[in-house]
């Protein structure tokens, strides 16, 4: 079996008993990302660091005489998202005006993983500051699904804006790859390319070093190809983080061991308001076997009521907006990034600004600016902090008669490039599933669960309590086993 | 909720967004449509709510208060597109 098919605990396991190497390993999913430039999922490539640290790796281990503890994952090859901070490597977040840009400092969820022995392929491409469900907005061109449908070559998006990572992942350049979410980038583009992604309660893994989007929304998780991989990768990327003020300082628990549990007696919720108009009937289908999995595995199916889901979309598209243009004020040509010269101080500024960002970064800031302006803050930022308010009740209200919601994850499978680019509207209703749990800073997962007529992955979402975390982790590995997913995209690297 | 020329240019200036005259039209079009479709929330019943302000209910933490400086006057230099003596520079701004 090639190497850059084993999961990320396969690979451990070779890697503790002296099976393969990190170094093997590493070159053989560096061979693949070379084999796959076409699919464009890296902005930048880093193979002589990774064979550095695989090999540092190796000689320590060897050293040792190949006994003793090794770390969590150690000699583990990773992607990282291009928005998280890497020392001495350039971050970009998807956008010309960071083009260049090169941290001194690493954030803490890559700093986590490097303390845990994991290696870094490369930087992956996203959406440009990570907004975007299709990753077609990033400055460095879209990321092409590896996934075709039956009889049709047009090339697919992979979702977004976490696209590079699901890309490399389900193409087999990377066991695993680093996400965020902020209202469904980690979990739509998990389900468009039928891998798994996780995004835990908002305040798990610090946001430090992460080029921000929208602070109160932005969270890290973790993309694999098994439910066991997103919880070893986790594990390790959580934790608190003085750094971050909105970091919670609570235990992380054994994720990984939480796959094992059973889900018998478990109290799986049916959101009878996500029954959507419109909604594909394979899409639906799905989601009723979904109901029938866990029923088979003696859990109880409750159907529950989440009245304000229908304004979850337009509250997502107020707050986030309100917080990009509030963050991405600091781009302002004078400390880093793109400088773009005009007459005057304000000059530079617009000018450096119309140059720099694209067209959705854009719309994003002009429409935040104005919803934040003087006379329209009640009117738009404070009403939809209090309809936010609303729909995180639904929640808390929803969790005191089940345990877990499962839902589908969006409500289409991949769609080709440029298919929606021309109405905003139309994109954003992509996340129409995924955004109510993030304005509740609510834990989900997308798990592969089936396919589409054309061929295409679909997944399925399930939301936990905060914190729990642990509950998802053991649902998921309950559909995971009942789905038994195994296609594999048409594009597989090497 | 709809947005003219006018107002696109007058939020595009506190953005600080060099805008074209065409962009300026195009933008109204779109940002008009995208107000129409937030609009939706003025139906709902608010009376009472308090905003979200934290989805955790976190207490930020206090630290002592002493100063951290793990980074030197280089480092934060260092990706500056223009510099001079140890300074960030921008076109004179005082006459």
């Amino acid at each position: 079996m090639s190497l850059t098919h084993l999961t990320i605990a396969e690979s451990l396991k070779k890697l503790g008993s002296g099976e393969i190497t990190s170094a093997e390993l590493t070159e053989a999913h560096l061979k693949a990302m070379e084999g796959a430039r076409a699919l464009n999922a890296f902005i930048v490539e880093t193979p002589e660091l990774a064979m550095d640290q695989a090999k540092a790796v190796d000689a320590k281990w060897s050293k040792a005489g190949g006994k003793g503890e090794r770390k969590p994952l150690e000699g583990l090859p990773l992607a990282i998202k291009d928005l998280f901070c890497t020392k001495g490597v350039q971050t970009t977040a998807g956008s010309k005006i960071l083009e260049g840009f090169i941290p001194h400092y690493e954030s803490t969820v890559t700093a986590n993983l490097w303390r845990d022995g994991a290696v870094m392929l490369g930087k992956v491409n996203l959406d440009e500051f990570a907004m975007g469900s299709s990753n077609m907005t990033s400055a460095f061109g879209p990321v092409e699904s590896p996934w075709k449908r039956r009889g049709d070559n047009r090339p697919l998006v992979p979702g977004g804006s976490s696209g590079g990572s699901a890309a490399a992942v389900a193409a087999r350049i990377a066991p695993g790859a680093t996400g965020t979410d902020t209202g469904g980038s980690i979990r739509q583009p998990a389900a468009f390319c039928g891998i798994v992604g996780v995004k835990p309660t908002y305040g798990r893994c610090s946001r430090w070093g992460v080029v921000a989007f929208a602070s109160s929304l932005d969270q890290a998780g973790a993309f694999a190809r098994t439910v066991e991989d997103t919880a070893i990768m986790l594990g390790s990327m959580a934790g608190y983080d003085p750094q971050d003020s909105t970091s919670v300082d609570v235990p992380v628990p054994d994720y990984r061991a939480a796959t094992g549990r059973s889900v018998k007696g478990l109290r799986i919720g049916i959101p009878k308001e996500y029954r959507v108009d419109g909604m594909p009937g394979e899409i639906d289908a799905l989601w009723r076997q979904g109901e029938q999995w866990f029923r088979d595995a003696g859990a109880e199916i409750v159907e529950i009521s989440l009245p304000h889901t229908q304004y979850a979309l337009a509250t997502y598209y107020i707050v986030a907006p309100a917080e990009c243009s509030s963050n991405l004020a600091r781009y302002d040509g004078v400390r880093y990034g793109l400088r773009v010269p005009g007459k005057d101080l304000t000059e530079q500024y617009e000018a450096t600004r119309a140059e720099g960002f694209g067209a959705e970064v854009k719309r994003r800031i002009l429409i935040g600016t104005y919803v934040l302006s003087a006379g329209y803050f009640d009117a738009y930022y404070i009403k939809a902090q209090k309809v936010r308010a609303l729909i995180a009740r639904d929640f808390s209200d929803a969790f005191k008669s089940c345990d877990l919601i499962l839902t589908p994850t969006a409500p289409s499978a991949a769609f080709a490039l440029g298919e929606k680019s021309d109405d905003p509207i139309a994109m954003y209703l992509n996340d129409v599933f995924t955004v109510p749990a993030s304005l509740a800073g609510l834990p989900g997962i997308s798990v592969p669960a089936g396919l589409d007529a054309g061929g295409l992955p679909l997944g399925l979402q399930l939301i936990g309590r905060p914190f729990d975390e642990e509950t998802v982790f053991a649902g998921a590995a309950a559909l995971e086993k009942a789905a038994a997913f195994s296609a594999v995209p048409q594009i597989i690297a090497a | 909720m709809s947005l003219d020329a006018a107002a696109v240019a007058r939020i595009a200036r506190l953005a600080r967004i060099r805008v074209t005259d065409d962009e300026k039209t195009h933008l109204a079009s779109e940002l008009s449509q995208v107000m129409d479709w937030i609009d939706q929330l003025q139906s709902v019943d608010t009376d009472g709510v308090e905003p979200l302000t934290s989805v955790v209910g976190a207490r930020l933490k206090t630290r002592a208060d002493v100063v951290i400086l793990n980074v030197t006057r280089d480092d934060v230099l260092a990706n500056a597109p223009e510099g001079m003596a140890g300074f960030f520079t921008v076109p004179k701004v005082v006459e």
